[in-house]
């Protein structure tokens, strides 16, 4: 699902990132680790197709992002990517159903309210439609913003730290939320933390079952990747 | 859901930003309506009362007043002019009609005014009820008079000496009021018209000493001054120059004079159409406030939206979506206030008896109001689209 292969990335006017290589199958789960700023979000954002590699070579879900045009990157990412951001950006101005069916119009899809309801219904925060995230809990919004992030059914969940702002317990439901909802859909999951938490919280593998890759990254900066 | 739709709903959670927008940029537009409306209404409300008349002779004095008293009778008369001299002038190879009009009596404000069935025709008064005058001292009342006063058919009343109420009463000869005017658009609706002898009639009795004095009048009567309509138009070249030059009269063309008038107004509708302006450039600026604001406090929103797939187009459509709302509801009130604003002013001056404006209409120019509204808010939506164009998802990533 995930391929890269001597990856790195530049940004202007500094020296580049080297990603170790890795290949993901479908369905496992990547813990992306390592300390702030060695270069996770900047992993993420390649995954995502927001950036071109500077080097090497990335394929997602059987697409090389080195030869995508901006407008191609955006359709694909609408169709592939699934996103869970840190601080989880429910638009205070819609409801929740309403955020939601702001993700089918930022895909270029209708609004499909079955869909939505059915979703929400999955996260067990069903009854939570027609509430303004303001009203929602912690955990509740969080249910909603990953309802969100599989609603168009993507291949690949990107999570990106996300029980930075949780307590040991809600961490490790929200880990167990995240694995749970991915399998079901057949996605990919990939966890971007520096929490030393969420690899402790990781549920045993049971066998034939695919386990989780462990991607550490360091500050090691390669001297040029060019 | 509709890029346009999106585009509502975020307008409306920040409430009363939107709507103090909406109500600056509906002030602006308000104002320009409203000059736009006056200037519509009068211009054809002059047209209409202008309408088949070349040229006006009266006694010398202010072109311009004689204009404004014979036509839209909203001045007094600059003097008299001899019956004979009329009569003249109806023998000029260059006349094709000539309407005697005689001012110098009202009735609770309303101008008496003598003249013959012609004037009447020339506005095109139709009788509502009763019938046009057959001898003196009988009058037909316009539309607006009967409406104002309560008048009847068959109502009796004594005029009052001058063109303001509160003169001296002309009691021992009071009109008989034998027909009433359907509205026609014209100053007719505000007049009291009689036979030009029934205002002799008055006048004669009421200064005569004897018979002879009477005899005497009689053949010095006078009106106050003659409508006339050319035969030709080229009759514009000389017919006024040698009225002024060859009699004791003066003509005045009402074409001259009113664009001479308008000319004078023009002074005070630019400064109003500039501070219109002004205004709505401040509702420009507000709103542009109001995006850019708009497009910072959402940034990671925005950001999101490109996660999810948006295009950057779609993302600055969204803003330009806000904008075009705001214009929109904007276009609306603001035409709404202007049209009501006019139609106030319009009341006002006919309870003032004055020139004759109100009522809703749409002329062509008005359409500038909505195009106005629209391009002003998608100018000031344009930077600030810019800006959520530019939003970079990378920033979502690293906002920690």
């Amino acid at each position: 699902m995930i391929q890269t292969s001597k990856l790195s990335f530049c940004y202007p006017a500094s020296a580049a990132i080297a990603f170790p290589d890795i290949d993901v199958p479908q369905g496992a789960v990547v813990l992306l680790s390592g300390p702030s700023g060695c270069g996770k979000s900047t992993w993420l954002a390649l995954v995502a197709g927001l950036v071109q590699p500077a080097s090497g070579l990335l394929t997602v879900a059987g697409q090389p992002i080195g030869g995508l045009s901006k407008v191609a990157a955006d359709a694909w990412r609408a169709r592939t990517i699934g996103f869970l951001p840190q601080k989880l950006h429910l638009s205070a101005a819609l409801t929740v159903s309403q955020n939601l069916g702001m993700a089918q119009w930022a895909s270029g899809q209708q609004e499909d309210h079955v869909r939505i309801d059915a979703t929400l219904k999955a996260l067990g925060v069903a009854d939570l439609g027609k509430r303004k995230p303001s009203q929602l809990s912690g955990g509740q919004a969080q249910r909603v913003a990953l309802a969100r992030a599989v609603l168009l059914q993507p291949k690949i969940i990107l999570a990106d730290e996300p029980t930075a702002s949780l307590d040991d317990e809600a961490a490790a439901d929200a880990i167990s939320l995240l694995i749970e909802t991915a399998k079901k859909q057949g996605a990919t999951l990939v966890i971007a933390t520096h929490d030393g938490r969420v690899a402790t919280s990781m549920p045993p593998t049971a066998s034939g079952e695919i386990g989780y890759t462990a991607l550490k990254l360091s500050r090691h900066i390669a001297g040029s990747a060019k | 859901m509709k890029t346009i739709a999106l585009s509502w709903r975020y307008l409306w959670s920040r409430p009363m930003g939107a709507f103090l927008n909406v109500l600056l940029l509906s002030i602006g537009l308000a104002s320009i309506t409203f000059l736009l409306l006056v200037s519509s209404q009068l211009d054809k409300a002059f047209d209409k009362d202008l309408a088949g008349i070349d040229v006006v002779v009266g006694a010398k004095g202010s072109p311009m007043q004689l204009i404004l008293c014979g036509v839209f009778h909203i001045d007094v008369p600059p003097g008299n002019i001899p019956l004979k001299a009329v009569k003249a002038l109806q023998q000029n190879p260059m006349v094709a009609s000539v309407i005697p009009i005689s001012l110098g009596d009202n009735f609770r404000g309303f101008r008496i005014v003598g003249s013959n069935h012609e004037y009447v025709d020339h506005y095109g008064g139709v009788i509502a009820q009763g019938k046009l005058w057959d001898t003196s001292m009988q009058v037909v009342v316009g539309s607006i008079v009967a409406r104002k006063l309560g008048i009847q058919v068959g109502n009796v009343f004594v005029g009052s000496h001058g063109l303001g109420a509160g003169g001296h009463l002309h009691g021992d000869n009071p009109y008989t009021v034998v027909g009433i005017l359907q509205p026609t658009g014209t100053v007719l609706d505000r007049l009291i018209v009689t036979d030009t002898a029934s205002v002799w009639k008055v006048h004669e009795d009421y200064t005569a000493v004897d018979d002879e004095d009477r005899k005497i009048m009689e053949d010095e009567r006078e009106v106050t001054m003659a409508l006339i309509k050319y035969k030709t138009p080229l009759a514009a070249m000389s017919f006024p120059r040698m009225v002024n030059t060859t009699t004791e009269m003066q003509a005045a063309a009402p074409a001259v004079e009113i664009s001479r008038l308008l000319n004078m107004l023009g002074i005070g509708t630019d400064v109003l159409r500039a501070f219109a302006g002004v205004l709505l450039l401040t509702a420009g600026l507000s709103v542009f406030i109001a995006l850019w604001s708009a497009v910072r406090e959402r940034r990671s929103d925005l950001a999101l939206l490109r996660m999810l797939g948006a295009s950057p187009t779609k993302i600055a459509l969204l803003l330009l979506g806000e904008a075009l709302w705001l214009g929109l509801l904007a276009a609306f009130f603001g035409v709404l206030a202007g049209q009501a604003l006019t139609a106030l002013i319009g009341w006002m001056l006919q309870l003032d008896n004055s020139l004759l404006i109100g009522g809703i209409t749409w002329p062509m120019e008005l359409w500038a109001i909505p195009t106005l509204a629209i391009g002003v808010s998608l100018a000031a939506a344009i930077l600030p689209a810019w800006g959520a164009y530019r939003v970079s998802v990378l920033e979502l990533l690293q906002s920690r």
